[in-house]
């Protein structure tokens, strides 16, 4: 059961990144990526990490895709159609892609990985302790430095996206939309 | 662990999720669309680390930690994306990567 | 041997007026300068005179020769333990007559350059230059080691060069005082060379050491040979190319004439009584070591002055510039110092030679400097330096023209003034050594008397010329030192120079032959009255003489070619067979490479340039691709 639902997973994520990412529309484009984000979380699910799921689904899917889709908003016309890209760079970017996968791909198939033999510990538990611990194996330390970086990310993009007084305030069409 | 499901075939799903991720930031000229590339190559990443933890150290919990690190730096690096793009599409009425090339100077 | 550390001050005095009056030539007024500069030269006079005094009247040691004092002597450079160079004094007859010398034609150019140089602009910088040459000059011959006077010859050279330049904003002077320079700092190469050699043989710069009458020092260079001839012989004769750089020997003379194009009196000073003289007193200086080599050296010396003293005076009879007349001269009588001491040999009556070069050198330095000095005034007065531009001045110059007689009878070797006596001993040492020098240095004699008086006569009789403005006598201060130099260049002949100066330092008496004196005077007689039969008055007899001898003539007016055979050497060989390949070889090879590399430089930066597109995916692509890269190379490849 678990086989065929990992399957369909594994079929979904790869169909809808293509998808997503050779689809001419972009708004298409980003419902795709939704769509692929929420098949992860799925495998998320799945593997058995729920937490880890519900946070793909609230920040990546329920965040990260929505602000995605506002600034398609705010910067194009739904209906917006880009063009294709010309061949030679689709021959490069297609060459170098089919190589690195296949050679990846392939050395995977060789590879002998060797589990260490414990028993299960995912539940939120183990993960809050081990987030929060602030000794040996604990996580507090990068916590509070990526706590600082989206602070200092929130200041950062109001800055950058806020209307410059100084440039160019004669032309009204310049206002924030 | 799911049934029936070795660590290889996790693993060759999420490379190909990468590599599809590499094909898009190489081919769109759109930033956004660019944008969306880079979030399937994070996403691929991810679930490796995810596969890691669950398949060889089932014992302790860091490759959800790094995943959720993953999630939040992703986070922070769309939310400054999207204003440098709304930024650009004010300066320039475009979001096209080619037109932005003033570093070169 | 106490008593003479004053002597330091004779060579230091002048350095300190140099940078006083360097340093402040510009802040002072230039007069100070000229009288700070005047005044110190007269202190060195006073402390030379009294160094000879003491030096002379003290009574002989038991040996009968004069000493060698050494009152300084400053260890400057240890190279081992026998190889020192020493700064220092030495005083020994031939050096202390320098030191006279010098400093009494120092004084009088420096007096007569208060009244001629003044209202020049650089009036203060002239008075620096020729403390810096007086210090040299005294350096050089108050050296105690070779060392030292090749220190100090090279510093008479760059004084020289910046007198001969004085008027640097013409041309001419400029050119001229490269030639100097140039030329004298080749054949220095040649001293350079002959100093190495004589000092890794014999181990050692001193004088005292080389001329050691028992040959110790030199014995090594002596014994080894080196094509043909010891290699003493080689350095003697190397050494003395530097001389005859400085001495203006011929085929090395051509820097002399351009040289006139300094002030007048610094031709006086440096171009006729001293620096020019150096290259005697080098040889003179080592003298012992060249009678210890062998004949071959001072045979070298001896024909070289021979050919220089009649090559230059039969170009002197064609010249027309003032000036050149007596530059020409000054080669000519310096030829004759030359051939004496080549002709001399070493110890009682066979050092006759030496004793007759350095009396030469004493009696030319007085009247050779009275003729420049006299042109000087002349010129002073008549603003060219031309013959065609004067004649019959000696209505308006008697003073001058009284002066310019005397001179120009004592270089003729008229008894009883000074160059009759020592010519008259030249010619007796020439006598007695080589018959075929004896006749050329008679032959000099006779065309001495000839240009000496034709430059007389045309410039002081002739056809008077219709002059711009009346020409006047000179001041006090020009005619005071031609008077002075004049009664010396009287008297000096009667200075029983045997007395002081002979090669082994014993005391020699002199006596003039009779037959040779009578010859030479009749010689320079018979080139008088020629000179006044032909210029006295002015006739078409000069132009036919000339015209007749045709092409002789002409090849003397042009200084027989040797510039234009420098020229051509220069030109054809140095520049056409050296210079120009070398120049292809920088051009086109080294310069070449180099540009090579630079273009290398500049299309690679043009072709990463382009990589640098400001477009980010292609930097991807870039990156993609070097990833891949690295998997192939370090998994595939490698099999990490």
């Amino acid at each position: 059961m678990e086989k065929i639902i990992f399957y369909i997973l594994s079929a979904t994520i790869l169909s809808l990144s293509l998808m997503s990412v050779l689809s001419r529309k972009l708004l298409r484009s980003a419902v795709y990526l939704f769509g692929v984000l929420t098949a992860i979380a799925g495998f998320y699910f799945l593997i058995g990490y729920h937490f880890l799921g519900a946070v793909q689904l609230t920040v990546y899917a329920g965040g990260i895709v929505v602000l995605i889709i506002f600034s398609i908003l705010l910067t194009h016309e739904i209906d917006h159609q880009m063009p294709t890209p010309d061949w030679s760079r689709v021959a490069v970017a297609g060459a170098l892609c089919v190589a690195g996968a296949v050679m990846f791909v392939q050395l995977l198939q060789g590879s002998l990985f060797s589990r260490v033999e414990a028993p299960e510990q995912s539940d939120l538990n183990t993960v809050g302790n081990t987030l929060l611990n602030p000794g040996g194996g604990g996580y507090l330390l990068p916590f509070e430095v990526v706590s600082i970086l989206l602070l200092a990310v929130m200041i950062g993009a109001i800055v950058i996206a806020k209307q410059r007084h100084s440039v160019d305030n004669s032309s009204p069409e310049k206002q924030a939309p | 662990m799911i049934p029936g499901v070795s660590l290889i075939e996790i693993l060759t799903v999420s490379t190909l999720m990468f590599f599809i991720g590499v094909y898009g930031f190489l081919t769109r000229k759109n930033l956004i669309t660019i944008l969306m590339s880079l979030e399937l190559m994070l996403n691929g990443a991810a679930i490796n680390f995810v596969a890691f933890n669950k398949y060889l150290y089932p014992g302790q919990p860091n490759g959800q930690l790094f995943a959720l690190f993953l999630i939040a730096v992703a986070a922070c690096e769309v939310a400054l994306a999207i204003a440098i793009v709304i930024n650009l599409y004010r300066k320039i009425k475009a979001v096209d990567v080619e037109q932005v090339n003033t570093l070169k100077h | 041997m106490e008593g003479y550390a004053f002597t330091i001050w004779i060579i230091l005095l002048p350095f300190l007026v140099f940078l006083v009056t360097g340093v402040l030539s510009l802040r002072i007024r230039p007069q100070l300068a000229g009288w700070i500069g005047t005044a110190g030269i007269l202190v060195t006079l006073v402390l030379s005179l009294l160094t000879a005094w003491n030096y002379f009247s003290a009574a002989l040691p038991a040996d009968g020769g004069w000493p060698t004092v050494i009152p300084v002597n400053y260890t400057w450079l240890r190279f081992s333990e026998t190889l020192v160079v020493h700064m220092g004094v030495l005083l020994d007859p031939i050096s202390i007559m320098m030191l006279v010398v010098i400093s009494i034609v120092s004084s009088m150019v420096h007096i007569y350059s208060l009244g001629y140089m003044k209202d020049e602009p650089g009036y203060a910088r002239y008075f620096a230059f020729l403390s810096l040459f007086s210090f040299s000059m005294y350096g050089l011959v108050l050296a105690t080691n070779l060392f030292q006077i090749y220190f100090f010859w090279e510093l008479v050279g760059v004084s020289s060069y910046l007198l001969i330049g004085f008027y640097y904003d013409r041309p001419s002077a400029v050119a001229a005082a490269k030639k100097a320079f140039i030329v004298t700092r080749f054949a220095d190469f040649g001293f350079l060379v002959g100093i190495l050699l004589l000092s890794w043989y014999s181990g050692t710069f001193d004088f005292l050491a080389l001329n050691n009458p028992d040959g110790a020092a030199i014995a090594g260079a002596a014994s080894a040979t080196f094509m043909g001839a010891s290699v003493l012989t080689w350095a003697l004769v190397l050494i003395f190319i530097g001389g005859a750089g400085k001495s203006a020997m011929f085929p090395l003379h051509i820097w002399l004439p351009d040289a006139m194009e300094g002030p007048t009196p610094v031709s006086a000073l440096i171009h006729a009584a001293t620096m020019v003289v150096a290259g005697v007193y080098l040889v003179a200086r080592l003298f012992p070591v060249y009678h210890m080599s062998g004949g071959a050296a001072l045979e070298v010396v001896a024909w070289t002055g021979a050919i220089t003293a009649l090559f230059a005076a039969l170009i002197a009879i064609t010249q027309e510039d003032i000036k050149r007349v007596l530059a020409y001269s000054t080669m000519s009588q310096i030829g004759y110092m030359m051939l004496s001491l080549g002709v001399s040999g070493y110890g009682g009556e066979e050092g006759l030679g030496y004793t007759a070069s350095m009396f030469h050198l004493f009696t030319h330095a007085m009247f050779k400097a009275l003729l420049f000095l006299g042109a000087g005034a002349v010129i002073h007065a008549v603003h060219s330096n031309v013959m065609g531009d004067m004649g019959g001045l000696r209505k308006y110059l008697p003073i001058t023209h009284a002066a310019f007689l005397v001179a120009c009878l004592a270089i003729a070797g008229i008894p009883p003034l000074s160059g009759f006596f020592s010519k008259d001993e030249i010619l007796a040492a020439a006598l007695h050594h080589n018959p075929a020098i004896y006749g050329i240095a008679l032959l000099v004699a006779g065309l001495t008397a000839l240009y000496m008086f034709r430059l007389y006569f045309r410039v002081f009789w002739g056809e008077e010329k219709a002059y711009a403005h009346k020409p006047h006598e000179a001041p006090l201060v020009m005619w005071g030192p031609l008077m002075v130099l004049a009664a010396l260049s009287v008297v000096g002949g009667f200075i029983p120079f045997g007395h002081y100066v002979s090669s082994d330092r014993q005391v020699m008496a002199m006596h003039p032959e009779m037959s040779i004196a009578v010859t030479a005077s009749v010689v320079s007689i018979a080139g008088i009255l020629l000179a006044m039969w032909l210029y006295r008055k002015p006739s078409a007899v000069p132009a036919q003489i000339a015209g007749s001898l045709g092409s002789l003539y002409q090849s003397a007016k042009n200084k027989f070619y040797i510039d234009e055979i420098y020229m051509g050497v220069t030109k054809k060989v140095l520049f056409g067979g050296i210079a120009t390949p070398v120049a292809w070889f920088d051009r086109h090879i080294v310069d070449g490479t180099m540009n090579a590399i630079a273009n290398l430089t500049a299309w690679i930066s043009s072709v990463i340039k382009g990589m640098q597109s400001g477009q980010v995916q292609q930097y991807a692509v870039g990156f993609v691709v070097g990833v891949l890269g690295l998997v192939v190379i370090f998994i595939y490849w490698l099999k990490f």
